[in-house]
Protein backbone atom coordinates (compact mmCIF):
# COMPACT_ATOMS: atom_id res chain seq x y z
CA UNK A 1 0.00 0.00 0.00
CA UNK A 2 2.90 1.76 0.95
CA UNK A 3 4.12 1.47 -2.86
CA UNK A 4 1.04 2.59 -4.19
CA UNK A 5 0.98 6.01 -2.09
CA UNK A 6 4.36 6.98 -3.10
CA UNK A 7 4.00 5.56 -7.06
CA UNK A 8 0.79 6.57 -7.87
CA UNK A 9 -1.08 8.63 -5.76
CA UNK A 10 0.93 11.45 -4.23
CA UNK A 11 2.36 11.91 -8.10
CA UNK A 12 -1.45 12.13 -8.66
CA UNK A 13 -1.79 15.10 -6.27
CA UNK A 14 0.86 16.91 -7.34
CA UNK A 15 -0.09 16.93 -11.03
CA UNK A 16 -4.00 17.99 -9.89
CA UNK A 17 -2.05 21.06 -8.44
CA UNK A 18 0.38 21.53 -11.38
CA UNK A 19 -2.73 21.50 -13.69
CA UNK A 20 -4.00 24.37 -10.87
CA UNK A 21 -0.87 26.32 -10.98
CA UNK A 22 -1.47 26.37 -14.62
CA UNK A 23 -5.37 27.03 -15.30
CA UNK A 24 -5.63 29.63 -12.38
CA UNK A 25 -3.30 32.24 -13.84
CA UNK A 26 -4.28 30.72 -17.98
CA UNK A 27 -7.98 31.96 -17.10
CA UNK A 28 -6.58 35.35 -15.57
CA UNK A 29 -4.85 36.14 -18.61
CA UNK A 30 -7.53 35.12 -21.02
CA UNK A 31 -9.79 37.49 -18.87
CA UNK A 32 -7.04 40.42 -19.37
CA UNK A 33 -6.23 39.43 -22.68
CA UNK A 34 -10.11 40.32 -24.27
CA UNK A 35 -9.49 43.64 -22.20
CA UNK A 36 -6.02 44.10 -24.09
CA UNK A 37 -7.81 43.53 -27.41
CA UNK A 38 -10.28 45.88 -26.55
CA UNK A 39 -7.53 48.65 -24.97
CA UNK A 40 -5.46 48.43 -28.01
CA UNK A 41 -7.74 48.11 -30.88
CA UNK A 42 -9.53 51.12 -29.34
CA UNK A 43 -6.29 53.04 -29.20
CA UNK A 44 -5.66 51.88 -32.89
CA UNK A 45 -8.62 53.80 -34.08
CA UNK A 46 -8.71 56.84 -31.79
CA UNK A 47 -11.04 55.03 -29.37
CA UNK A 48 -10.70 55.48 -25.80
CA UNK A 49 -12.28 51.44 -25.16
CA UNK A 50 -13.40 49.94 -22.03
CA UNK A 51 -12.71 52.91 -19.36
CA UNK A 52 -15.91 53.01 -16.99
CA UNK A 53 -15.68 50.21 -14.99
CA UNK A 54 -12.64 50.26 -12.50
CA UNK A 55 -10.12 52.63 -12.66
CA UNK A 56 -8.81 52.53 -16.22
CA UNK A 57 -11.33 50.03 -16.93
CA UNK A 58 -9.62 47.00 -15.45
CA UNK A 59 -12.66 45.37 -14.21
CA UNK A 60 -14.26 44.72 -17.05
CA UNK A 61 -13.42 41.26 -17.93
CA UNK A 62 -14.67 40.32 -14.27
CA UNK A 63 -17.71 42.61 -14.73
CA UNK A 64 -18.36 40.47 -17.98
CA UNK A 65 -18.00 36.93 -16.61
CA UNK A 66 -20.30 37.73 -13.84
CA UNK A 67 -23.08 39.15 -16.19
CA UNK A 68 -22.25 35.65 -18.47
CA UNK A 69 -22.06 33.87 -15.30
CA UNK A 70 -25.63 35.38 -14.42
CA UNK A 71 -27.60 35.24 -18.14
CA UNK A 72 -30.23 32.67 -18.68
CA UNK A 73 -28.67 29.57 -20.53
CA UNK A 74 -31.04 28.88 -23.60
CA UNK A 75 -31.52 25.88 -25.50
CA UNK A 76 -33.27 25.66 -28.76
CA UNK A 77 -36.08 23.20 -28.82
CA UNK A 78 -34.92 21.91 -32.15
CA UNK A 79 -30.92 21.67 -30.72
CA UNK A 80 -29.49 17.97 -30.19
CA UNK A 81 -29.22 18.62 -26.27
CA UNK A 82 -26.31 16.30 -25.65
CA UNK A 83 -23.93 17.41 -28.48
CA UNK A 84 -24.80 21.42 -28.02
CA UNK A 85 -23.88 21.14 -24.12
CA UNK A 86 -20.60 19.01 -25.06
CA UNK A 87 -19.54 21.19 -27.67
CA UNK A 88 -18.40 23.90 -26.02
CA UNK A 89 -17.10 21.83 -22.85
CA UNK A 90 -15.13 20.46 -25.54
CA UNK A 91 -14.21 23.70 -27.07
CA UNK A 92 -12.74 24.73 -23.80
CA UNK A 93 -10.87 21.51 -22.35
CA UNK A 94 -8.89 20.98 -25.42
CA UNK A 95 -7.26 24.03 -25.37
CA UNK A 96 -6.68 23.20 -21.80
CA UNK A 97 -5.33 20.11 -22.63
CA UNK A 98 -2.54 21.18 -24.71
CA UNK A 99 -0.56 23.20 -21.91
CA UNK A 100 0.56 20.32 -20.12
CA UNK A 101 3.44 19.80 -22.80
CA UNK A 102 4.28 23.55 -22.75
CA UNK A 103 7.55 24.42 -21.34
CA UNK A 104 7.54 27.53 -19.29
CA UNK A 105 11.33 27.51 -17.99
CA UNK A 106 13.68 25.22 -17.94
CA UNK A 107 11.91 22.03 -16.59
CA UNK A 108 8.74 23.86 -15.77
CA UNK A 109 6.45 21.35 -17.44
CA UNK A 110 3.81 19.43 -16.39
CA UNK A 111 4.67 16.33 -19.20
CA UNK A 112 8.61 16.13 -20.50
CA UNK A 113 6.96 13.75 -22.98
CA UNK A 114 9.21 13.08 -26.31
CA UNK A 115 6.23 13.52 -28.83
CA UNK A 116 5.38 17.28 -27.50
CA UNK A 117 4.58 18.44 -30.95
CA UNK A 118 3.02 15.74 -32.22
CA UNK A 119 0.54 15.99 -28.97
CA UNK A 120 0.04 19.87 -29.66
CA UNK A 121 -0.85 18.84 -33.19
CA UNK A 122 -3.38 16.12 -32.13
CA UNK A 123 -5.17 18.26 -29.73
CA UNK A 124 -5.46 21.05 -31.88
CA UNK A 125 -6.36 18.77 -34.89
CA UNK A 126 -9.13 17.78 -32.00
CA UNK A 127 -10.51 21.49 -31.45
CA UNK A 128 -12.76 21.41 -35.01
CA UNK A 129 -14.78 19.27 -33.26
CA UNK A 130 -16.44 21.71 -30.66
CA UNK A 131 -16.82 23.98 -33.64
CA UNK A 132 -18.24 21.30 -35.73
CA UNK A 133 -20.43 20.15 -33.15
CA UNK A 134 -22.18 23.10 -32.15
CA UNK A 135 -22.47 24.33 -35.80
CA UNK A 136 -24.67 20.46 -36.64
CA UNK A 137 -26.22 20.11 -32.74
CA UNK A 138 -27.90 24.22 -32.86
CA UNK A 139 -29.80 23.00 -35.84
CA UNK A 140 -29.72 26.40 -37.41
CA UNK A 141 -28.86 27.63 -41.27
CA UNK A 142 -26.44 30.22 -39.46
CA UNK A 143 -24.80 27.86 -37.54
CA UNK A 144 -24.38 24.96 -39.96
CA UNK A 145 -23.03 27.04 -42.29
CA UNK A 146 -20.56 28.47 -39.72
CA UNK A 147 -19.37 25.38 -38.06
CA UNK A 148 -18.58 23.94 -41.93
CA UNK A 149 -16.67 26.78 -43.15
CA UNK A 150 -14.86 26.98 -39.90
CA UNK A 151 -13.81 23.02 -40.02
CA UNK A 152 -12.70 23.41 -43.86
CA UNK A 153 -10.37 25.88 -43.03
CA UNK A 154 -8.98 24.43 -39.85
CA UNK A 155 -8.21 21.28 -41.73
CA UNK A 156 -6.75 23.03 -44.47
CA UNK A 157 -4.18 25.16 -42.58
CA UNK A 158 -3.27 21.98 -39.83
CA UNK A 159 -1.35 20.68 -43.25
CA UNK A 160 0.68 23.51 -44.20
CA UNK A 161 1.52 24.39 -39.92
CA UNK A 162 2.39 20.44 -39.99
CA UNK A 163 5.10 21.19 -42.71
CA UNK A 164 6.25 24.40 -40.89
CA UNK A 165 6.46 22.49 -37.43
CA UNK A 166 8.25 19.06 -39.29
CA UNK A 167 11.29 21.68 -40.87
CA UNK A 168 11.53 23.14 -37.11
CA UNK A 169 11.83 19.41 -35.72
CA UNK A 170 14.46 18.92 -38.17
CA UNK A 171 16.60 21.37 -37.59
CA UNK A 172 16.26 20.63 -33.54
CA UNK A 173 16.34 16.97 -34.27
CA UNK A 174 13.52 16.77 -31.63
CA UNK A 175 9.86 16.40 -31.23
CA UNK A 176 10.35 17.79 -27.17
CA UNK A 177 9.61 20.81 -26.89
CA UNK A 178 11.77 21.35 -24.27
CA UNK A 179 14.59 19.75 -26.30
CA UNK A 180 13.46 22.16 -29.42
CA UNK A 181 13.98 25.06 -26.95
CA UNK A 182 17.34 23.85 -25.71
CA UNK A 183 19.03 23.36 -29.55
CA UNK A 184 18.00 27.30 -29.93
CA UNK A 185 20.02 28.02 -27.06
CA UNK A 186 23.19 25.93 -28.49
CA UNK A 187 22.49 27.63 -32.27
CA UNK A 188 20.30 30.21 -32.81
CA UNK A 189 16.31 30.82 -32.43
CA UNK A 190 15.12 29.34 -35.61
CA UNK A 191 13.19 32.35 -36.44
CA UNK A 192 16.54 33.38 -38.08
CA UNK A 193 17.10 30.19 -40.31
CA UNK A 194 13.56 29.74 -40.82
CA UNK A 195 12.16 33.52 -40.88
CA UNK A 196 9.81 32.32 -44.04
CA UNK A 197 8.17 29.72 -42.34
CA UNK A 198 8.02 31.75 -38.89
CA UNK A 199 6.12 34.54 -40.95
CA UNK A 200 3.96 31.71 -42.41
CA UNK A 201 3.25 29.80 -39.09
CA UNK A 202 1.70 33.29 -37.78
CA UNK A 203 -0.19 33.80 -40.32
CA UNK A 204 -1.27 30.05 -40.25
CA UNK A 205 -1.87 30.46 -36.37
CA UNK A 206 -4.35 33.16 -37.33
CA UNK A 207 -6.72 31.06 -39.74
CA UNK A 208 -6.40 28.03 -36.87
CA UNK A 209 -7.65 29.85 -33.84
CA UNK A 210 -10.39 31.56 -36.44
CA UNK A 211 -9.06 35.17 -35.89
CA UNK A 212 -9.24 38.25 -38.19
CA UNK A 213 -8.67 37.79 -41.09
CA UNK A 214 -9.52 34.73 -41.50
CA UNK A 215 -12.83 35.15 -38.80
CA UNK A 216 -14.89 33.38 -42.04
CA UNK A 217 -16.83 31.04 -39.73
CA UNK A 218 -18.09 34.19 -37.39
CA UNK A 219 -18.14 36.75 -40.50
CA UNK A 220 -21.09 39.04 -38.92
CA UNK A 221 -22.04 40.53 -41.73
CA UNK A 222 -23.12 36.90 -43.50
CA UNK A 223 -23.34 34.89 -40.82
CA UNK A 224 -24.07 36.97 -38.07
CA UNK A 225 -21.87 35.39 -35.72
CA UNK A 226 -21.29 31.34 -37.01
CA UNK A 227 -21.17 28.36 -34.89
CA UNK A 228 -21.95 30.19 -31.73
CA UNK A 229 -25.52 32.22 -32.84
CA UNK A 230 -27.54 29.59 -30.97
CA UNK A 231 -25.03 29.65 -27.48
CA UNK A 232 -25.88 31.88 -24.37
CA UNK A 233 -24.60 32.92 -21.09
CA UNK A 234 -22.21 30.32 -20.11
CA UNK A 235 -21.77 27.91 -22.68
CA UNK A 236 -21.15 31.02 -25.32
CA UNK A 237 -18.52 32.10 -22.35
CA UNK A 238 -16.97 28.67 -22.58
CA UNK A 239 -16.19 28.87 -26.16
CA UNK A 240 -15.04 32.12 -26.01
CA UNK A 241 -12.73 31.44 -23.28
CA UNK A 242 -11.53 28.38 -25.46
CA UNK A 243 -10.91 30.32 -28.71
CA UNK A 244 -8.87 33.15 -26.39
CA UNK A 245 -7.06 30.29 -24.45
CA UNK A 246 -5.95 28.48 -27.81
CA UNK A 247 -4.68 31.93 -29.13
CA UNK A 248 -2.55 32.25 -25.97
CA UNK A 249 -1.75 28.62 -26.71
CA UNK A 250 -0.61 28.99 -30.30
CA UNK A 251 1.35 32.24 -28.95
CA UNK A 252 3.25 30.08 -26.94
CA UNK A 253 3.89 27.27 -29.59
CA UNK A 254 5.19 30.22 -32.20
CA UNK A 255 7.50 31.30 -29.31
CA UNK A 256 8.45 27.69 -28.30
CA UNK A 257 9.50 26.77 -32.09
CA UNK A 258 10.89 29.95 -33.18
CA UNK A 259 11.57 32.70 -30.75
CA UNK A 260 13.90 30.60 -27.83
CA UNK A 261 10.37 29.94 -25.64
CA UNK A 262 12.28 30.89 -22.06
CA UNK A 263 15.56 31.98 -23.79
CA UNK A 264 16.97 35.57 -23.43
CA UNK A 265 18.27 37.29 -26.53
CA UNK A 266 21.26 37.45 -25.43
CA UNK A 267 23.06 35.71 -22.76
CA UNK A 268 24.78 38.22 -21.09
CA UNK A 269 24.30 40.34 -18.23
CA UNK A 270 21.60 42.58 -18.85
CA UNK A 271 19.28 40.14 -20.37
CA UNK A 272 19.70 37.44 -17.71
CA UNK A 273 18.61 39.42 -15.17
CA UNK A 274 14.92 38.33 -15.96
CA UNK A 275 14.00 34.92 -15.13
CA UNK A 276 13.05 32.85 -18.24
CA UNK A 277 9.54 32.59 -17.71
CA UNK A 278 9.20 36.06 -18.26
CA UNK A 279 11.24 35.77 -21.40
CA UNK A 280 8.74 33.20 -22.39
CA UNK A 281 6.01 35.70 -20.91
CA UNK A 282 7.15 38.75 -23.32
CA UNK A 283 7.33 36.98 -25.88
CA UNK A 284 3.92 35.46 -25.82
CA UNK A 285 2.44 38.93 -25.21
CA UNK A 286 4.47 39.87 -28.37
CA UNK A 287 2.86 37.42 -30.97
CA UNK A 288 -0.13 37.80 -28.75
CA UNK A 289 0.19 41.96 -29.92
CA UNK A 290 0.14 40.79 -33.69
CA UNK A 291 -2.84 39.26 -33.16
CA UNK A 292 -4.74 42.01 -31.87
CA UNK A 293 -2.89 44.42 -34.29
CA UNK A 294 -3.82 42.21 -37.35
CA UNK A 295 -7.36 42.45 -36.77
CA UNK A 296 -7.56 46.06 -36.14
CA UNK A 297 -5.80 46.17 -39.60
CA UNK A 298 -6.62 44.04 -42.18
CA UNK A 299 -9.98 43.59 -44.09
CA UNK A 300 -11.70 39.61 -44.01
CA UNK A 301 -10.36 37.09 -46.55
CA UNK A 302 -13.12 36.10 -48.97
CA UNK A 303 -13.94 32.50 -48.28
CA UNK A 304 -12.10 31.43 -51.74
CA UNK A 305 -9.15 33.34 -51.44
CA UNK A 306 -8.85 32.14 -47.88
CA UNK A 307 -8.68 28.12 -49.57
CA UNK A 308 -6.56 29.28 -52.00
CA UNK A 309 -4.21 31.27 -49.49
CA UNK A 310 -4.48 27.24 -47.55
CA UNK A 311 -3.72 24.95 -50.21
CA UNK A 312 -1.79 26.84 -53.60
CA UNK A 313 0.64 29.14 -51.46
CA UNK A 314 1.24 27.78 -47.76
CA UNK A 315 1.38 24.25 -48.87
CA UNK A 316 3.50 24.07 -51.62
CA UNK A 317 5.99 26.67 -49.69
CA UNK A 318 6.00 25.17 -46.63
CA UNK A 319 6.85 21.52 -49.05
CA UNK A 320 9.43 23.11 -50.39
CA UNK A 321 10.99 24.82 -47.39
CA UNK A 322 11.31 21.11 -45.77
CA UNK A 323 12.98 19.85 -48.47
CA UNK A 324 15.20 22.77 -48.65
CA UNK A 325 15.83 22.43 -45.06
CA UNK A 326 16.36 18.95 -45.13
CA UNK A 327 18.59 18.94 -48.08
CA UNK A 328 20.91 21.68 -46.23
CA UNK A 329 20.98 19.67 -42.95
CA UNK A 330 22.08 16.63 -45.12
CA UNK A 331 24.80 18.37 -46.72
CA UNK A 332 25.85 19.92 -43.58
CA UNK A 333 25.71 16.62 -41.55
CA UNK A 334 23.83 18.28 -39.34
CA UNK A 335 21.02 15.92 -39.12
CA UNK A 336 20.27 13.71 -35.63
CA UNK A 337 22.41 10.42 -36.08
CA UNK A 338 25.26 12.03 -39.01
CA UNK A 339 27.24 11.69 -36.24
CA UNK A 340 28.03 15.51 -36.08
CA UNK B 1 1.34 -0.97 -11.66
CA UNK B 2 -2.18 -1.15 -10.69
CA UNK B 3 -2.79 2.26 -11.83
CA UNK B 4 -1.83 1.18 -15.54
CA UNK B 5 -4.05 -1.88 -15.14
CA UNK B 6 -6.65 0.70 -14.00
CA UNK B 7 -6.38 3.18 -16.58
CA UNK B 8 -6.31 0.15 -19.63
CA UNK B 9 -9.63 -1.45 -17.73
CA UNK B 10 -11.11 1.90 -17.77
CA UNK B 11 -10.40 2.90 -21.70
CA UNK B 12 -11.01 -0.60 -22.85
CA UNK B 13 -14.63 -0.59 -21.43
CA UNK B 14 -15.17 3.17 -22.66
CA UNK B 15 -13.89 1.43 -26.34
CA UNK B 16 -15.88 -1.45 -26.68
CA UNK B 17 -19.23 0.68 -25.20
CA UNK B 18 -18.24 3.59 -27.75
CA UNK B 19 -17.64 0.84 -30.63
CA UNK B 20 -21.21 -0.45 -30.00
CA UNK B 21 -22.85 2.76 -29.77
CA UNK B 22 -21.69 3.35 -33.03
CA UNK B 23 -23.65 0.43 -34.63
CA UNK B 24 -26.84 0.74 -32.43
CA UNK B 25 -26.82 4.39 -32.52
CA UNK B 26 -30.14 5.85 -34.81
CA UNK B 27 -28.82 9.09 -35.59
CA UNK B 28 -25.65 8.76 -38.00
CA UNK B 29 -24.16 11.82 -36.69
CA UNK B 30 -24.12 10.74 -33.09
CA UNK B 31 -22.71 7.30 -34.59
CA UNK B 32 -19.46 9.47 -35.85
CA UNK B 33 -19.17 10.68 -32.70
CA UNK B 34 -19.12 8.02 -31.21
CA UNK B 35 -16.29 6.02 -33.54
CA UNK B 36 -14.31 9.35 -32.79
CA UNK B 37 -14.33 8.84 -29.11
CA UNK B 38 -13.90 4.97 -30.05
CA UNK B 39 -10.42 6.34 -31.64
CA UNK B 40 -9.46 8.49 -28.71
CA UNK B 41 -9.44 5.54 -26.20
CA UNK B 42 -7.60 3.28 -28.71
CA UNK B 43 -4.87 6.37 -29.18
CA UNK B 44 -4.60 5.71 -25.57
CA UNK B 45 -4.56 2.14 -25.38
CA UNK B 46 -1.30 2.23 -27.36
CA UNK B 47 0.05 5.12 -25.04
CA UNK B 48 -0.63 2.09 -22.24
CA UNK B 49 1.73 -0.08 -24.51
CA UNK B 50 4.34 2.25 -25.45
CA UNK B 51 3.70 3.24 -29.01
CA UNK B 52 3.15 7.14 -28.39
CA UNK B 53 3.99 7.33 -32.03
CA UNK B 54 1.13 5.44 -33.26
CA UNK B 55 -1.08 6.94 -30.91
CA UNK B 56 -0.22 10.49 -32.08
CA UNK B 57 -0.67 9.69 -35.50
CA UNK B 58 -3.66 7.89 -35.02
CA UNK B 59 -5.49 11.15 -33.30
CA UNK B 60 -3.88 13.18 -35.77
CA UNK B 61 -5.02 11.10 -38.88
CA UNK B 62 -7.98 9.56 -38.09
CA UNK B 63 -9.62 11.70 -35.47
CA UNK B 64 -7.97 15.03 -37.17
CA UNK B 65 -8.81 14.43 -40.85
CA UNK B 66 -10.63 10.93 -41.91
CA UNK B 67 -13.48 11.13 -38.99
CA UNK B 68 -14.27 15.36 -40.21
CA UNK B 69 -14.87 14.42 -43.71
CA UNK B 70 -17.25 11.18 -42.10
CA UNK B 71 -19.08 13.89 -40.35
CA UNK B 72 -18.69 16.28 -43.32
CA UNK B 73 -20.62 13.79 -45.17
CA UNK B 74 -23.08 12.74 -42.88
CA UNK B 75 -24.20 15.82 -41.53
CA UNK B 76 -24.85 16.82 -45.24
CA UNK B 77 -27.20 13.78 -45.69
CA UNK B 78 -30.81 14.69 -45.32
CA UNK B 79 -32.10 11.43 -43.65
CA UNK B 80 -35.67 10.49 -43.39
CA UNK B 81 -35.32 8.07 -40.80
CA UNK B 82 -39.35 6.83 -41.68
CA UNK B 83 -37.85 5.71 -45.13
CA UNK B 84 -35.26 3.43 -43.67
CA UNK B 85 -37.57 1.37 -42.03
CA UNK B 86 -39.77 0.44 -44.75
CA UNK B 87 -36.89 -1.54 -46.90
CA UNK B 88 -35.74 -2.86 -43.14
CA UNK B 89 -37.99 -5.84 -43.43
CA UNK B 90 -37.31 -6.75 -47.10
CA UNK B 91 -33.57 -6.12 -46.56
CA UNK B 92 -33.23 -7.79 -43.64
CA UNK B 93 -32.69 -11.79 -45.22
CA UNK B 94 -30.13 -10.49 -47.43
CA UNK B 95 -28.38 -8.79 -44.89
CA UNK B 96 -27.98 -11.73 -42.58
CA UNK B 97 -27.10 -13.87 -45.57
CA UNK B 98 -23.92 -11.24 -46.29
CA UNK B 99 -22.96 -11.61 -42.34
CA UNK B 100 -23.53 -15.24 -41.86
CA UNK B 101 -20.76 -15.85 -45.08
CA UNK B 102 -18.78 -13.25 -43.70
CA UNK B 103 -18.43 -14.97 -40.31
CA UNK B 104 -18.17 -18.47 -41.72
CA UNK B 105 -15.04 -16.69 -43.87
CA UNK B 106 -13.51 -15.50 -40.56
CA UNK B 107 -13.87 -18.31 -38.49
CA UNK B 108 -11.91 -20.71 -41.25
CA UNK B 109 -9.26 -18.18 -41.85
CA UNK B 110 -8.88 -17.42 -38.67
CA UNK B 111 -9.60 -21.73 -37.85
CA UNK B 112 -6.65 -22.41 -40.64
CA UNK B 113 -3.96 -20.10 -39.65
CA UNK B 114 -0.34 -21.03 -39.48
CA UNK B 115 2.44 -18.55 -39.38
CA UNK B 116 5.88 -18.73 -41.46
CA UNK B 117 8.60 -20.32 -39.62
CA UNK B 118 10.16 -17.27 -39.06
CA UNK B 119 7.14 -15.21 -37.82
CA UNK B 120 7.44 -15.98 -34.47
CA UNK B 121 10.95 -14.91 -33.66
CA UNK B 122 10.47 -11.71 -35.93
CA UNK B 123 7.16 -10.83 -33.93
CA UNK B 124 9.43 -11.31 -30.46
CA UNK B 125 11.04 -8.02 -32.00
CA UNK B 126 9.85 -6.03 -34.97
CA UNK B 127 11.51 -3.02 -33.96
CA UNK B 128 14.60 -2.23 -31.61
CA UNK B 129 13.98 -2.13 -28.05
CA UNK B 130 11.76 0.41 -27.55
CA UNK B 131 14.21 1.68 -24.41
CA UNK B 132 17.32 2.28 -26.31
CA UNK B 133 15.81 3.67 -29.48
CA UNK B 134 12.62 6.25 -29.35
CA UNK B 135 9.70 5.56 -30.66
CA UNK B 136 9.78 7.47 -33.79
CA UNK B 137 13.86 6.75 -34.27
CA UNK B 138 12.43 2.79 -34.66
CA UNK B 139 9.57 3.46 -37.00
CA UNK B 140 11.70 5.60 -38.69
CA UNK B 141 13.94 3.36 -39.51
CA UNK B 142 11.64 0.45 -40.60
CA UNK B 143 9.54 2.98 -42.59
CA UNK B 144 12.39 5.09 -44.50
CA UNK B 145 14.92 2.50 -44.56
CA UNK B 146 14.37 -1.26 -44.53
CA UNK B 147 11.30 -1.14 -46.10
CA UNK B 148 11.70 1.82 -48.41
CA UNK B 149 10.58 0.65 -51.74
CA UNK B 150 7.30 -0.61 -50.50
CA UNK B 151 6.70 2.64 -48.82
CA UNK B 152 7.14 4.44 -51.60
CA UNK B 153 4.94 2.15 -53.68
CA UNK B 154 2.49 2.47 -51.04
CA UNK B 155 2.62 6.58 -51.83
CA UNK B 156 2.38 5.29 -55.65
CA UNK B 157 -1.11 3.58 -54.55
CA UNK B 158 -1.98 6.51 -53.16
CA UNK B 159 -1.76 9.51 -55.57
CA UNK B 160 -3.15 7.36 -58.07
CA UNK B 161 -6.16 6.53 -56.23
CA UNK B 162 -6.04 10.80 -55.46
CA UNK B 163 -5.60 11.30 -58.97
CA UNK B 164 -8.14 9.21 -59.82
CA UNK B 165 -11.11 10.86 -57.30
CA UNK B 166 -9.80 14.58 -58.53
CA UNK B 167 -10.41 13.84 -62.23
CA UNK B 168 -13.85 11.81 -61.26
CA UNK B 169 -14.92 14.85 -59.70
CA UNK B 170 -13.46 18.02 -61.15
CA UNK B 171 -15.64 20.00 -63.78
CA UNK B 172 -14.93 23.31 -65.31
CA UNK B 173 -18.13 25.10 -65.11
CA UNK B 174 -18.34 27.48 -68.19
CA UNK B 175 -19.23 30.76 -67.66
CA UNK B 176 -17.23 31.11 -64.20
CA UNK B 177 -15.22 34.29 -63.40
CA UNK B 178 -11.96 33.04 -61.74
CA UNK B 179 -10.11 35.54 -59.66
CA UNK B 180 -6.48 35.86 -61.36
CA UNK B 181 -3.76 37.09 -58.25
CA UNK B 182 -1.38 37.50 -60.63
CA UNK B 183 -3.38 39.23 -63.51
CA UNK B 184 -4.42 41.82 -60.35
CA UNK B 185 -1.37 42.20 -58.78
CA UNK B 186 0.67 42.94 -62.21
CA UNK B 187 -1.99 45.75 -63.01
CA UNK B 188 -0.43 49.00 -62.82
CA UNK B 189 -2.08 52.76 -62.07
CA UNK B 190 -0.97 53.57 -65.76
CA UNK B 191 -2.59 50.55 -66.96
CA UNK B 192 -6.28 51.91 -65.24
CA UNK B 193 -6.18 55.46 -64.86
CA UNK B 194 -5.89 58.23 -66.78
CA UNK B 195 -6.27 61.96 -65.75
CA UNK B 196 -8.18 63.62 -68.93
CA UNK B 197 -8.02 68.11 -68.67
CA UNK B 198 -11.83 68.61 -69.96
CA UNK B 199 -12.39 71.87 -71.65
CA UNK B 200 -15.22 73.46 -70.79
CA UNK B 201 -18.16 72.53 -72.77
CA UNK B 202 -16.31 70.59 -75.10
CA UNK B 203 -16.70 66.90 -73.59
CA UNK B 204 -14.00 64.03 -74.06
CA UNK B 205 -15.02 60.95 -76.48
Amino acid sequence: MAEFWTGTLWPLIVIVFQCIAIVAPLFAVIAYLTFAERKVIGAMQLRKGPNVVGPFGLLQPIADGVKLFAKETIIPTGADRPVFILAPILTLTLSLIAWAVIPFDKGWVIADINLGVLFLFAVSGLGVYGIIMAGWASNSKYAFLGGLRSAAQMVSYEVSMGLILVSVILTAGSMNLSTIVEAQANSVWYVIPHFPMFVLFVISILAETNRHPFDLPEAEGELVAGYNVEYSAMPFALFFLGEYGNMILMSSICAIMFLGGWLPPFNIWPFTVLPGIMWFGIKVAAILFVFLWVRATFPRYRYDQLMRLGWKVFLPLSLAWVVLTAGVLMMFGLLPGQGS
Amino acid sequence: MIAATLIFYMLASILVVAAFMVVVSRNPVHSVLWLILAFVNSAGLFVLLGAEFLAMVLVVVYVGAVAVLFLFVVMMLDLNRLAWREGFQKAMPLGIAVSVVLLTEIVVMVGGWSSAKGAAALRQAPMPDPASVPNTQALGEVIYTNYFYLFQGAGLVLLVAMVGAILLTHRRHPGVRRQSVAAQIARRKEDSLKLNKVPTGKGIS
